[in-house]
């Protein structure tokens, strides 16, 4: 589990203080927010700068002659480089803003797909995709007539890696799978993947979704072809991703949307493209919600990602350990490597009374199949709780969860 | 059965007054009122009786009877099974034309709400339309 095994120095009340939404009551009770996987909260600054930037420099970018247009556009062009520092990518032209990382991966799928994938083509991903990396490729592969590969899981939720030998072919065109499982928490063998992918000349796509505010990400160590997330699950703001792509690979991707921003020059009888990244961001983008996002960043790289890491690896230990010695309790997802998820079934208890009598208890968790259907068809269940920890969590959070998840199960044994 | 289907909600609202909005209470006491739900025929337990719209299972079926429509339904989680034994307690035993014309407004007046939800959605909302369309149907052929 804990693959940083060093000290964090972090003051958690003090990184408490800077998240408003924390301090409340929720049916009567102290809110504890475990629902960090679906997304996570925003601190001060984040919401600081959505409000300046609609009180003081709201205006268009890369248009306006103005101060306020010039004002927006460079900080809008700041957030673009934080974000390609922050996974170490080659030059901020390589950084495309999105809606999500549903979006970015079905841009690429799109986009990418319909150019360079052929009939008896094969693209892979795996068995713990969340729906955002499964049905993009299920449609363009129907379209061009190319086929979906699995990759299998083994019990504890972890990638089989000799299954990879096998399934990585000279058909394989792209392989697609998640830096970290939303379900269960598996960190997968990216390099190891990637480096297969590679030789035998298929493209990779790593959807890090749950990987980018937990674990440090450097896409050109990896050398992953394609990188997205979201910025919500990052301590940004809703409704805006990132596509990470590979300057030479985004050059030979035709545009995903037409519109303003995207074009070079427009005539009835041609349009030339503008150059990456503008060619993929059609239209005005979200503005406020980039330029609060370098907030988010900043505010990860303030706290230092191994100290995150370090840190959540000790409440996913921490609760892994109370949570294993209720009895009926079933831990679901069990890899060696893991963020901080838990995933768990209670024998007899169906988990939405689960989350229902939770939340009643003020506890915020997620119950069903988190998009993860397939996944949850190789586990025989319909769904799961999962209990999900960022680093504004504390060890009486988890004291206080168990407590709760206890005494919901004394109510069902009559 | 004197009773119209204003009065029995009224006393449902009554009953769920006494809790006084605590949510645990609350659960506790719907959870209760699924206990007291009658036994359905594992049979009827069946594909076409399970209602759509659902994170958890919800089954349904409705018996026509002396112009009465007979509700019978169950769940396998047990806050539904309550929340489910609340309109069946509303809406067995009525005619179509009162089970159309039925305005639930126990729902909003009790809170619950927000066991509808959308994607946490129990069913309930489910089951209320599953409901009026075995009635609509009903009427239809009545006529
Ligand atoms: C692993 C994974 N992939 C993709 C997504 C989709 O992200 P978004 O809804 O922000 O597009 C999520 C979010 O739940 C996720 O956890």
């Amino acid at each position: 589990m804990a693959q940083t095994l060093e000290k964090h120095t972090l003051d958690i009340q003090k990184i408490r203080a800077q998240f408003p939404v924390l301090h409340q009551e929720v049916n009567g009770k102290p809110l504890i927010y475990f629902d960090n996987a679906a997304t996570n909260q925003k601190p001060k600054r984040v919401i600081d700068a959505l409000v300046k930037y609609y009180e003081h420099d709201n205006a268009n970018i890369h248009r306006g002659a103005h101060a306020l247009a010039a004002r927006a556009t460079e900080a809008f062009e700041n957030t673009r480089v934080s974000v390609q520092k922050f996974i170490n990518a080659n030059e901020p032209e390589e950084i495309i803003f999105t809606k999500g990382t549903s979006e970015s991966i079905n841009l690429v799928a799109s986009s990418w797909g319909r150019k360079f994938l052929n009939p008896g083509d094969e693209v892979l991903i795996s068995t713990l995709e969340h729906h955002s990396n499964i049905v993009p490729w299920q449609m363009i592969c129907e379209e061009r007539g190319a086929e979906l590969k699995v990759i299998p899981i083994n019990e504890a939720g972890e990638i089989i890696i000799e299954a990879l030998d096998e399934l990585i072919t000279e058909k394989t065109k792209m392989v697609a799978f998640n830096h970290a499982s939303n379900s269960l928490g598996t960190i997968n063998p990216v390099k190891h993947i990637i480096d297969k992918a590679h030789a035998v000349g298929a493209k990779v796509l790593v959807d890090g979704a749950q990987a980018s505010s937990h674990l440090a990400v450097d896409v050109q160590a990896l050398n992953a072809d394609f990188y997205a997330f979201s910025a919500h699950k990052m301590y940004g703001p809703t409704g805006l991703g990132v596509l990470y792509g590979k300057r030479d690979i985004l050059e030979k991707t035709p545009p995903y949307q037409g519109g303003g921003e995207m074009i070079k020059e427009v005539s009835f009888g041609k349009t030339t493209y503008n150059d990456i990244p503008y060619k993929f961001e059609a239209g005005t983008p979200d503005i406020a919600n980039v330029i609060a996002f370098n907030e988010a960043i900043l505010f990860i790289n303030e706290l230092g990602k191994e100290n995150i890491a370090a840190y959540e690896n000790e409440l996913l230990a921490y609760a892994t350990d109370k949570i294993s010695q209720i009895e009926g309790v079933r831990l679901i997802g069990t890899a060696k490597e893991k963020v901080s998820v838990l995933s768990f079934e209670v024998e007899g208890i169906h988990h939405f009374d689960l989350g229902m009598w939770l939340d009643a208890k003020g506890v915020a968790v997620r119950t069903g199949h988190h998009c993860t259907q397939p996944l949850m068809d190789h586990y025989c269940i319909e769904g799961t709780v999962r209990a999900s920890f960022s680093v504004y969590n504390t060890i009486e959070e988890i004291d206080a969860f168990i407590e709760a998840l206890k005494s919901t199960i004394s109510k069902f044994k009559k | 059965m004197s009773e119209t289907i204003n009065d029995i909600q009224n006393e449902i609202i009554e009953e769920f007054s006494m809790l006084d909005s605590d949510m645990e209470m609350t659960i506790e006491y719907i959870m209760e009122l699924g206990q007291q739900l009658p036994e359905m025929a594992e049979a009827l337990k069946n594909e076409d009786n399970i209602v759509k719209g659902c994170q958890s299972k919800v089954w349904l079926n409705a018996e026509a009877k002396d112009g009465k429509i007979y509700l019978e339904a169950d769940s396998n989680t047990a806050i539904t099974k309550g929340l489910v034994s609340i309109l069946v307690r509303i809406l067995s035993g009525r005619t179509p034309q009162e089970i159309v014309d039925a305005d639930l407004y126990f729902v909003d007046k009790i809170g619950l709400n927000r066991f509808i939800g959308t994607q946490r959605s129990n069913g309930l909302g489910a089951m209320m339309k599953q409901i009026k369309i075995y009635g609509l149907a009903y009427s239809a052929k009545a006529e």
